[in-house]
C-alpha cells in the first residue's frame, strides 16, 4: 500500500459533500470521492477531444498543436465541432475538471480537519481561466475571443490580444497583476529562504526558532511579519496577482477599445493641472 | 466556520521584546521596539529594532544618492516645474547613453547621469548583499537568503551592465523611469522577434506563474493547519506533528504526490531563485546570440501555422537587404 508510516489513523470515513459513502475510498495514495469520479470524467473527455482535435490538425508536434476556439462570425453560438465545438467542449470540460477538483479539495479539507484556503486559492485561479475563456467572449460577443489550446499558440494569442491594445504594459490592472507577481515571487523567496537557513544553520550551530527568524529580519529591515503572517501575506500576494490578472483582460475589449497608452490621458487632464 | 480560517490574529497578546546577542565585533542595534496595533491584526505587531552597522548606512546613502540623481534628472527635463513633475512623473526618465557613445564615459546629460545612477545603484545593492550575508552569519543561520537575493542582482546585472557590456554600448541597457523602462520591454521584444518564443523567457514565466501557485498552495496549506500548530515550521521540520501530518496528507490525497515541511520550503526556493536566473540567460542571449527569437522557433520547428485567412503578407526582416 502506497500508505506514509503515519497515515492509516487518517484514513477515516466522512467529510463527503455528495454521494455519502458511495465514493469515500482511496485508489493508491488519491483520495476519490463523487468528485474524483466527475475530475477523471471531464479530465478524460476533454483531453481525448484535445487528441481527437490534434488528429484533425496539421501537425503532432507538441509545440505546435492547437485547439482553436470557433470563429468569431459564430458569435456566442454552438459551432460544429470542427470549426471551433471541440474548443467549446474541451472549455466545459476543463471547468467542469477544475471546480470538481476544488470540491475534492474540500471533501479532503473536510476529512482532515484543515481550513478551506486552499480550495478558495484554487478558486481564484478557475476563476482567471473563466474570465478568459468565457466572461470576456461573453461580453465581446463571441467565443471567438477564448484563448485557443496550444503550448505555443497561446503565446501568440496573448501577443496579439496585448497589441491590439497598442501597448499591454500601460493597462492599469496589468501593471497591479505583475508588481504582485513579483512582489510574490520575492516574498517566497525570502520565506523559503529563511526556514531553509534557521533549518539549515552554520556548521556546529544548533537549528534556530522563530526568534532567530524574526531577528534576522528585524536586523535586515526592522520588521518581521513573523511565522502565522508570512503565510497570510503569502496568500494575499499570490491570490492578489491572479485576480487583477483577471481584471486585466476583462476590461481589455469590454470595457476599454483603445490603446492603453491612452488610457493615462485622465491624469494629464486632471483639473488640479491649471 | 470563517473564525477557522484564521485570516486575522483576533487576540493579540504582547510580551516584553527579546533580543539575541550578536558578535562582539558587530554594532549594537540601532533603536526601540515599539508595537503597531494594525499591523499585528496579520502579523508581528512588533516594529524595530534595527541593525543598521556601516554596509547598511553607506548602502542607504548610494541607494539615496541614486535616486537623488534620478529625480533631479527628472526634475530637469521639465525644466524644474514642480506642477509638471508631478503631472509627468510616470513618464519622465533618466535615459542610458545613445548608441553613438559605445562603453566610452559620455557627458553628463548625455547619459553620463545615467551612468552614475547606476554606479551608485549598484554599489549600493552589493552592499546590501553583503549585509543580509552578515546578518544570516552573525546569528548562526544559514546564507539562503543572500544567495536567493544573489540570482535577482544577477537579472539586474544583466539587463544594465552584462547585456551591454557584450553588445558593446550601454544605450542597450534600461532606462530608468516607470513607463519608459515599460516601452524598453516592449521595444526589446519586438526587436527581437518576439520573446515569447525566446524558451529561457518561456521557463521564467512558467517560474514566476509556479511561484505564485506554489506561494498560494503552500501559504494555503499552513493556514489550514494553523490550528494545529502548522505555522510553528522549524519546530514541525525537526518533531513532524499533526499538522505536518494533516498538511502532507492534503497534498497526497489531492495529488498524489506530497513535500515535507523542510522540502516545500526548498522548492520555494528554487522556483523563486530560477525565475530570475533563467530569466537573465533568456536576457543575455537576446541580440547577443539570437537575433530573432521568432525566426529562431521557425528553425526549431515550434511555431504553429494558422489556417490562410488573410491575404499573404511578407515577413519584412525576410526580404534581401533586411538588417541581419
Amino acid at each position: 500500500m502506497s500508505m506514509l508510516s503515519f497515515e492509516r489513523k487518517y484514513r477515516v470515513r466522512g467529510g463527503t459533500l455528495v454521494g455519502g459513502d458511495l465514493f469515500d475510498f482511496w485508489v493508491g495514495p488519491f483520495y476519490v470521492g463523487f468528485f474524483g469520479v466527475s475530475t477523471a470524467f471531464f479530465a478524460l473527455l476533454g483531453t481525448a477531444l484535445i487528441m481527437w482535435g490534434a488528429a484533425l490538425g496539421p501537425t503532432w508536434n507538441p509545440w505546435q498543436i492547437s485547439i482553436a476556439p470557433p470563429d468569431l462570425s459564430y458569435g456566442l453560438a454552438l459551432a460544429p465541432m470542427k470549426a471551433g465545438g471541440i474548443w467549446q467542449v474541451v472549455t466545459v470540460c476543463a471547468l467542469g475538471a477544475f471546480v470538481s477538483w476544488a470540491l475534492r479539495e474540500v471533501e479532503i479539507c473536510r476529512k482532515l480537519g484543515m481550513g478551506y484556503h486552499v480550495p478558495i486559492a484554487f478558486g481564484f485561479a478557475i476563476f482567471a481561466y473563466f474570465s478568459l475563456v468565457v466572461i470576456r467572449p461573453i461580453l465581446m460577443g463571441a467565443w471567438g475571443h477564448g484563448f485557443p489550446y496550444g503550448i505555443l499558440s497561446h503565446l501568440d494569442w496573448v501577443s496579439n490580444t496585448g497589441y491590439q491594445y497598442l501597448h499591454f504594459h500601460y493597462n492599469p490592472a496589468h501593471m497591479i497583476a505583475i508588481s504582485f507577481f513579483f512582489t510574490t515571487a520575492f516574498a517566497l523567496s525570502l520565506h523559503g529562504s529563511l526556514i531553509l537557513s534557521a533549518a539549515n544553520p552554520q556548521k556546529g550551530e544548533p537549528v534556530k526558532t522563530a526568534e532567530h527568524e524574526n531577528m534576522f529580519f528585524r536586523d535586515t529591515i526592522g520588521y518581521s511579519i513573523g511565522s502565522l503572517g508570512i503565510h497570510r501575506l503569502g496568500l494575499f500576494l499570490a491570490l492578489s496577482a491572479v485576480f487583477w490578472s483577471a481584471v486585466c483582460i476583462i476590461i481589455s475589449g469590454p470595457f476599454w477599445t483603445h490603446g492603453w497608452p491612452e488610457w493615462w490621458g485622465w491624469w494629464l487632464n486632471l483639473p488640479i493641472w491649471r | 466556520m470563517p473564525e477557522y480560517q484564521n485570516i486575522f490574529t483576533r487576540t493579540q497578546v504582547h510580551a516584553p521584546a527579546y533580543s539575541l546577542p550578536l558578535p562582539a565585533t558587530d554594532d549594537p542595534r540601532e533603536g526601540k521596539a515599539f508595537i503597531v496595533y494594525w499591523l499585528g491584526k496579520i502579523g508581528d505587531a512588533q516594529v524595530g529594532p534595527i541593525y543598521l552597522g556601516w554596509l547598511g548606512t553607506l548602502s542607504l546613502a548610494f541607494g539615496l544618492i541614486a535616486f537623488e540623481i534620478i529625480g533631479f534628472n527628472m526634475w530637469a527635463s521639465v525644466d524644474w516645474s514642480v506642477r509638471e513633475f508631478v503631472r509627468q512623473l510616470p513618464w519622465l526618465a533618466l535615459e542610458p547613453p545613445s548608441p553613438a557613445y559605445g562603453l566610452r564615459l559620455p557627458p553628463l546629460n548625455q547619459g553620463g547621469w545615467w551612468l552614475m545612477a547606476g554606479f551608485f545603484l549598484t554599489l549600493s545593492i552589493l552592499l546590501w548583499w553583503v549585509r543580509t550575508y552578515k546578518r544570516a552569519v552573525s546569528l548562526g543561520m544559514g546564507t539562503h537568503v543572500p544567495w536567493a537575493f544573489a540570482a535577482a542582482i544577477w537579472l539586474y546585472l544583466v539587463l544594465g551592465f552584462f547585456r551591454p557590456l557584450l553588445m558593446g554600448s550601454w544605450g542597450e541597457a534600461v532606462p530608468f523611469g516607470l513607463f519608459p523602462h515599460l516601452d524598453w520591454t516592449a521595444a526589446f521584444s519586438i526587436r527581437y522577434g518576439n520573446l515569447f518564443y525566446n524558451p529561457f523567457h518561456m521557463l521564467s514565466i512558467v517560474f514566476l506563474y509556479g511561484s505564485a501557485l506554489l506561494f498560494a498552495m503552500h501559504a494555503g496549506t499552513i493556514l489550514a493547519v494553523s490550528r494545529f500548530g502548522g505555522d510553528r515550521e522549524v519546530e514541525q521540520i525537526v518533531d513532524r506533528g499533526t499538522a505536518s501530518e494533516r498538511a502532507a496528507l492534503f497534498w497526497r490525497w489531492t495529488m498524489g504526490f506530497n513535500a515535507t515541511m523542510e522540502s516545500i520550503h526548498r522548492w520555494a526556493w528554487w522556483f523563486a531563485v530560477l525565475t530570475p536566473l533563467t530569466g537573465g540567460i533568456g536576457i543575455l542571449l537576446t541580440g547577443t546570440v539570437v537575433d530573432n527569437w521568432y525566426l529562431w522557433g521557425m528553425k526549431h520547428g515550434i511555431v504553429p501555422s494558422y489556417p490562410q485567412v488573410f491575404p499573404h503578407v511578407v515577413d519584412p526582416s525576410l526580404l534581401p537587404g533586411a538588417p541581419k
